[in-house]
């Protein structure tokens, strides 16, 4: 799951502060870009099962965390991301891609826009855990001379759960003092918990409902332990890396390293809702990448983003060839066997002309060529 | 049968020998650390009958939601038997991996490899692994 080249070198076995809680729970702890993360505690299927029916804990706390202060952030943002950051709201969220001069995806990020209890606003970069030091480089390498921007990597001092599935709301309501079930989804606040600044936002990377906290290091046990009393109602449980996987592999949301990388566009991506071309005002956005993905709209992509269905049990799993009468058109990026629709599903890239819902193809599963269908993403949609 | 009584090669397969009508014939399965560690289980492709397999090569696939899984053969021979409703009840392996969950049956032809383990030696592997 993790791409070994673009782990950073500096953390090595770096562990949360949830690592011993972990163990305890019989985790089976992974490398995962340089932190010691948890892939399974018992079986995957029924923490998958049991965040979509009712509500699992994710120690998420891996995820870059990077808060720009000062008065040119929103502008330096702006640059930097393909979605526009200057018009939002106090309390908004928004996915959007960090692309590099040619439009190729440098990360994929979560932008939070917040303010302090006492009124100062801020910016907030969820970044892949892989990626975190890349983007920090990146971002020091892009700064404008007179930027008035204060960059703070908060990641070892903070952590972050989520809490996901159908009681997620219910289970951590007691505990915040907003309410929460009215919060939209992508939406954040900053609150508090034990007289400390807790970030809660409306998000997840399940498909489900739910809630991301973002707390101090020094309190995340103490605040773990608040939400297991909470959520012992419904038997929260668990979840780790491998449910993470599977869950958003059935929402069809792309993870980088394998769906997204520096040679994949957002608009082949089937990303182009994180693209903000025009302003508020009504000009051409000017941020890093967007001439190169310009001239890529304008031109039509050359392959897309495809999901895949099969029939038996058999997944079609990363690098696998797809074909279409015995020719190799594309490769699987990621696949397993959706524990929802319990069948086999994939995502791949393949020319456009193939990437039509309905489309027969054919996947080389180590040398057998099973039927496989284009499907319309997402595979799996909360109702 | 009894685990205890069985040998192991290091990549967690199973072997049980038994002698009928003259020929040695060898059950073949995969260990409950292996099944505990695979967890999971979808898919698991067996050898045909009348297959030729050899120790230490693969002769099958089992898949679970996590990766593919590569089954090696103990000994070298002839498939005679393959456990057919197996790859329909995974479940089984869960449960009663030595005796319900056998895998294949083969009709040995060489003397088995030196390299498999004795179940205390292996469950001292499967110790130091986990």
């Amino acid at each position: 799951m993790t791409d070994e080249a673009a782990q950073p070198e500096f953390q090595d076995d770096a562990r949360t502060a949830l690592y011993d809680w972990h163990v305890e729970k019989g985790a089976r702890m992974v490398d995962f870009a340089g932190w010691q993360m948890p892939i399974q505690y018992a079986s995957i299927v029924q923490e998958h099962e049991a965040t979509r029916k009712n509500v699992t804990l994710f120690d998420v706390s891996h995820m870059g965390r990077l808060r720009f202060n000062g008065e040119g952030a929103a502008s330096l943002l702006d640059r930097l991301l393909t979605r526009s950051v200057k018009d939002m709201q106090v309390g908004q969220v928004r996915y959007s891609l960090i692309c590099n001069h040619d439009g190729g995806i440098l990360d994929d990020v979560l932008v939070y826009h917040l303010e302090t209890p006492s009124g100062s606003r801020y910016f907030l970069l969820v970044v892949n855990a892989s990626n975190r030091d890349k983007i920090v480089n990146w971002i020091e390498a892009q700064w404008p001379d007179q930027a008035a921007v204060e960059l703070c990597d908060r990641t070892l001092e903070t952590s972050m759960l989520a809490i996901q599935g159908p009681n997620a709301i219910e289970t951590v309501a007691p505990l915040l003092n907003i309410n929460v079930a009215e919060m939209k989804y992508f939406r954040a606040r900053v609150t508090h918990q034990m007289n400390k600044p807790c970030i809660v936002s409306r998000t997840g990377y399940t498909g489900e409902d739910g809630v991301e906290l973002i707390i101090r290091g020094d309190q995340t046990n103490h605040i773990l332990q608040n939400i297991l009393a909470a959520g012992r109602q419904f038997e929260i449980s668990p979840a780790g890396l491998g449910a993470r996987d599977t869950l958003r592999l059935e929402s069809a949301m792309p993870l980088y390293g394998h769906e997204l990388d520096e040679q994949t566009n957002p608009l082949e991506a089937g990303l182009g809702f994180a693209v903000t071309w025009v302003d508020g005002e009504g000009n051409t956005r000017e941020f890093i990448g967007s001439e190169a993905l310009a001239e890529v709209k304008a031109q039509g992509v050359q392959r897309q983003r495809i999901g895949l269905v099969m029939d038996g049990r058999r997944a079609a799993r990363e690098g696998y060839g797809v074909l279409a009468e015995g020719q190799e058109i594309g490769t699987i990026t990621s696949g397993t066997f959706s524990p929802t629709l319990q069948q086999p599903v994939a995502m791949a890239y393949v020319p456009h002309q193939f990437a039509n819902p309905g489309q027969s193809l054919e996947v080389d599963i180590r040398g057998k060529l099973i039927p496989a269908t284009v499907s319309s993403l997402p595979f799996y949609k909360r109702t | 049968m009894n685990a205890e009584e069985l040998l192991y090669c290091d990549t967690h397969e199973w072997v049980f020998v038994s002698e009928q009508d003259g020929q040695k014939i060898a059950t073949v399965g995969i260990s409950a650390f292996a099944v505990e560690q695979l967890t999971d289980l979808v898919y698991m492709e067996l050898p045909a009958v009348g297959a030729a397999v050899t120790a230490g090569e693969e002769f099958g696939e089992v898949e679970s939601v996590k990766a593919v899984s590569p089954l090696y053969s103990p000994v070298s021979g002839t498939v005679t038997e393959v456990n057919e409703g197996l790859p329909d009840n995974l479940d089984i392996l869960n449960t009663d991996p030595y005796e319900s969950g056998w895998i294949m049956k083969v009709n040995v032809s060489e003397e088995l490899p030196e390299s498999l383990l004795d179940h205390a030696t292996y469950q001292r592997q499967c110790g130091e692994a986990s």
